[in-house]
């Protein structure tokens, strides 16, 4: 359960960024999530409920897009979406499979007052 | 209402400061091991077997990472191997303001490999890069051989990842076959290491490749001070 660290770090990031323009509060923190990393969405979600008392975010949504695991076979260009059983060999030529999509914990923008 | 551009990475602070003790064990020559697993499939045991098998070799010191106590720290200090013990309270991972705050105490001056004894946790370890040079995976043959389809995340992200606890095989039932598939599924590049740090069985693989990362770190390191 390391998600309250991670919002902690999304509401100082944000918080940081409405400070360089000067805004009152921040009415929405738009973050992208990749299928293909350790962090839970709900606990994200409900982390963000509790961390963000007393800051500029106190009245914020967080938006949290979800990004699918995408992989391509560098050799034979065949492209999927693991999902489950993930095995990331190629199905075709068995050579490793590249993550193109799905790492993702990134913060997208804010939205200020 | 204003919409700003963030694009941050939520881990920013973390990569920051873990980039920063990088340069440290770049600038001192240290080879940085991260080694994670879940709690119980013998990393402090595999490190008390390394450490007696490379005594004399190389100097070798351990950052030791648990929730509560400095069990693990005084097991490899009654190795005559200087360590520090993290103690994180209640947070499931170390992160990379821990490693370096520890560094701040622990100096490594002269220490030609550095493990770091992540906490018992296949989960949470995997987003908080130290700044090592190498990610090792301690996962135990009992633990059961779907264990990297469970985690596969982790175990992607592993250099290594070491198979323990061979000595039990046989009575635990454990197949080596799958586990081993399911490793190279996930993680395609790892290289593996069937071992028992227990018995010694197997590990010689291990050594062998702490010994050409380790030398070829100290190549790179006397190259430049010849420079």
């Amino acid at each position: 359960m390391h998600e309250l660290s991670l919002v902690m770090s999304i509401i100082e990031i944000s918080e940081a960024k409405a400070r360089e323009h000067r805004a009152v509060s921040i009415r929405t923190i738009k973050v992208r999530l990749g299928e293909f990393t350790s962090v839970a969405r709900e606990a994200l979600a409900f982390s963000f409920e509790v961390a963000r008392r007393g800051t500029l975010a106190e009245h914020a949504t967080l938006e949290i897009e979800d990004v699918p695991l995408v992989v391509r076979c560098a050799a034979c260009g065949s492209v999927a979406r693991p999902a489950g059983d993930i095995c990331l060999l190629c199905l075709d030529c068995g050579l490793p499979l590249r993550v193109i999509s799905g790492e993702e914990l990134q913060i997208e923008y804010i939205e200020l007052d | 209402m204003d919409r700003v551009p963030v694009q941050a990475s939520i881990l920013q602070a973390n990569q920051e400061e873990a980039t920063k003790n990088r340069t440290l064990f770049d600038r001192e020559g240290s080879v940085a091991i991260n080694l994670m697993s879940s709690p119980g499939s013998g990393k402090t045991s595999i490190l008390e077997s390394t450490i007696r098998l490379l005594k004399g070799s190389y100097r070798t010191g351990v950052i030791e990472g648990d929730l509560q106590t400095s069990l693990d720290a005084e097991r490899i200090r009654a190795l005559g191997v200087p360590s520090h013990q993290i103690n994180t309270g209640t947070v499931c991972h170390l992160d990379a303001r821990m490693v370096a705050r520890a560094l701040e105490e622990f100096p490594i001056a002269g220490l030609d490999l550095l493990f770091i004894e992540n906490i018992g946790n296949l989960i949470c370890p995997s987003s908080y890069y130290l700044g090592e040079h190498w990610r090792v995976i301690v996962c135990s043959v009992v633990e059961g051989a779907d264990k990297p389809k469970k985690y596969p995340v982790m175990f992607n992200k592993a250099d290594v990842v070491i198979l323990n606890k061979m000595d039990l095989i046989e009575q635990s039932g454990a197949d080596l076959q799958t586990l081993s598939r399911n490793v190279r599924e996930v993680s395609p590049r790892a290289r593996i290491f069937a071992l028992s740090c227990r018995t010694g069985e197997g590990m010689g693989g291990w050594l062998e490749w702490l010994r050409e990362v380790t030398g070829r770190r100290l190549s790179a390191t006397s190259a430049k001070a010849g420079a």
